[in-house]
């Protein structure tokens, strides 16, 4: 695998930074330069806050190459509070306790590992929310 | 002002303290009555309860990163402020590469910052600490972040396979004017104890059994929280909590008795019962539950412990920014009760002990 793709997308993997248009302030992930709603040119770095709801999912049984050691395991599409949409896979959380609508938070977790001499791949994952939920509590 | 000629006591020319902390536990946990049950037929004594145990997505990076975001929630400051990221482990990811970049970049924190990994078994995060005591007081930087975290390995059916935890802490280190506990002193002692060690290339570190009490982890711990108390002109009554490196339940507590602590003084930061040991992470994670139910004004004496071997010992003193910082992320003991209850099965999974070709 490409060192440099993984080099270049580290940023947004690790963190969740996308971009936000300067014209018409949406927000964007992945980021991609030119705003998606009004195509005006969008490079403004926009840091998500990582909380969402789980849009759908849908647990895998046969992995792709390279996540054989993880399965079985659940991917989910993610609504982030700010719009975008982001498939990731979840993390943290039994694969039958998983529901359309289940708030979940952005964790940084190990996606993979390019067999057993190459590099680790770390990007976001999503769990379901108890950190920022309690932390709330205990600040209310 | 610098140290007299001839002073151990080391403290820094411009004070320095804590500005936020953190700590991490992974959800599984290995009860120690399933490593008996699989070696034993459950006849071995128990030196703790149960274990915590990384997933199969976590490693010492993604643990890091956990604890210093909620270190830095705490803190509340900018993280492009920070100018060193250190990470103290024996179970850095890569043999080499350093973990210390990952976690600055998920921070946000690079690239205007040192970055280092750090490596002494069990005291590798409270040397991050002292060395950022010096970073900060020395005037170089006005924020050091310092991590002790591990995913530690027993071998199988080794007394060591009970407690390896997983688990560990971040510190923010910052001008004592705006910390939530500042740093009055620490020391250090250290001396040529081989009592544990990991040759390169072996997967599990071999012990020399009862040679790690007396010679190892008792002398350097006693003495250097002795010589701590005298530099400082403290008893143990004038602390409020106090933590020990904890291998297990037994050793902390009575480092505390020999040192005359009182039990209700080392409970709050006695964790190793229920997460097990976690190496570079034990003394400082300990340190987070004592800070999470802590009290202006409160003394708390910390001391690790590192095989090989030594003890740094620290005095600290909470200030009134502790109450409003300790609600900003996840308590220590939230992180505790986020439990889920594995088998010796699930647990050779996750740690990787089943031959796969």
């Amino acid at each position: 695998m490409e060192i440099s793709r993984h080099w270049r997308l580290q940023q947004q993997r690790y963190g969740l930074v996308g971009e936000v248009c300067p014209h018409c302030d949406i927000k964007i992930f992945p980021p991609r330069d030119v705003c998606p709603n009004c195509a005006g040119e969008a490079k403004t770095l926009f840091q998500f806050s990582g909380r969402g709801e789980v849009y759908s999912y849908t647990t895998i049984y046969e992995p792709p190459e390279g996540f054989e050691g993880n399965a079985p395991y659940t991917v989910a599409i993610v609504k982030l509070e700010e719009g975008p949409m982001v498939t990731a896979q979840l993390t943290d959380v039994d694969n039958n306790r998983v529901s359309i609508g289940m708030p979940v938070e952005m964790v940084t977790r190990k996606l993979r590992e390019d067999g057993k001499r190459g590099m680790l791949i770390y990007g976001y994952k999503f769990r379901p929310v108890w950190s920022h939920q309690s932390a709330n509590q205990l600040a209310a | 002002m610098d140290q007299p000629e001839g002073s151990q006591l080391m403290r820094p020319a411009r004070e320095v303290g804590l500005i936020g902390y953190g700590a991490y536990v992974p959800r599984f946990r290995l009860p120690a009555s399933e490593v008996a049950r699989v070696w034993t037929e459950g006849a071995s004594a128990l030196p703790i309860q149960e274990k915590a145990v990384a997933g199969l997505d976590e490693d010492v990076a993604t643990m890091s990163i956990e604890a210093a975001r909620n270190t830095m929630a705490r803190a509340g400051i900018d993280p492009t402020e920070i100018r060193a990221v250190w990470v103290g482990s024996e179970s850095h990811p890569y043999a080499v590469k350093p973990t210390s970049t990952i976690v600055a970049e998920a921070l946000g924190a690079v690239p205007n910052t040192q970055a280092a990994d750090w490596q002494f078994a069990c005291k590798a995060g409270t040397e991050a600490v002292q060395a950022a005591m010096g970073f900060v007081g020395s005037g170089m930087a006005r924020y050091a972040l310092a991590i002790g975290m591990d995913t530690a390995q027993g071998r199988p059916g080794d007394a060591l396979e009970y407690t390896a935890g997983a688990g560990g802490a971040a510190f923010l280190i910052g001008p004592a004017e705006e910390a939530l506990a500042v740093i009055e002193g620490s020391y250090s002692f250290v001396t040529d104890t081989p009592d544990f060690w990991r040759r390169p290339h072996e997967k599990y570190p071999e012990h020399g059994q009862r040679f790690t009490g007396e010679p190892a982890y008792f002398k350097h711990v006693t003495t250097a929280a002795q010589r701590l108390l005298e530099f400082t002109h403290t008893t143990p009554a004038d602390y409020a909590h106090a933590i020990f490196h904890q291998p297990n339940v037994k050793f902390p507590q009575r480092a505390g008795k020999l040192l005359g602590f009182a039990n209700e003084q080392i409970e709050a930061g006695l964790l190793v019962g229920e997460i097990g040991n976690t190496y570079a992470g034990s003394a400082m994670i300990g340190l987070t539950a004592v800070l999470d139910a802590a009290k202006p004004g409160d003394r708390i004496l910390l001391v690790s412990f590192g095989s090989g071997a030594g003890s740094d010992a620290f005095a600290l003193r909470c200030t009134p920014v502790l109450a409003e910082r300790q609600g900003r992320a996840p308590k220590t003991r939230d992180y505790i009760a986020r439990r889920t209850e594995i088998d010796y099965a699930t647990y050779a999974r996750l740690r990787g002990k089943l031959v796969m070709e």
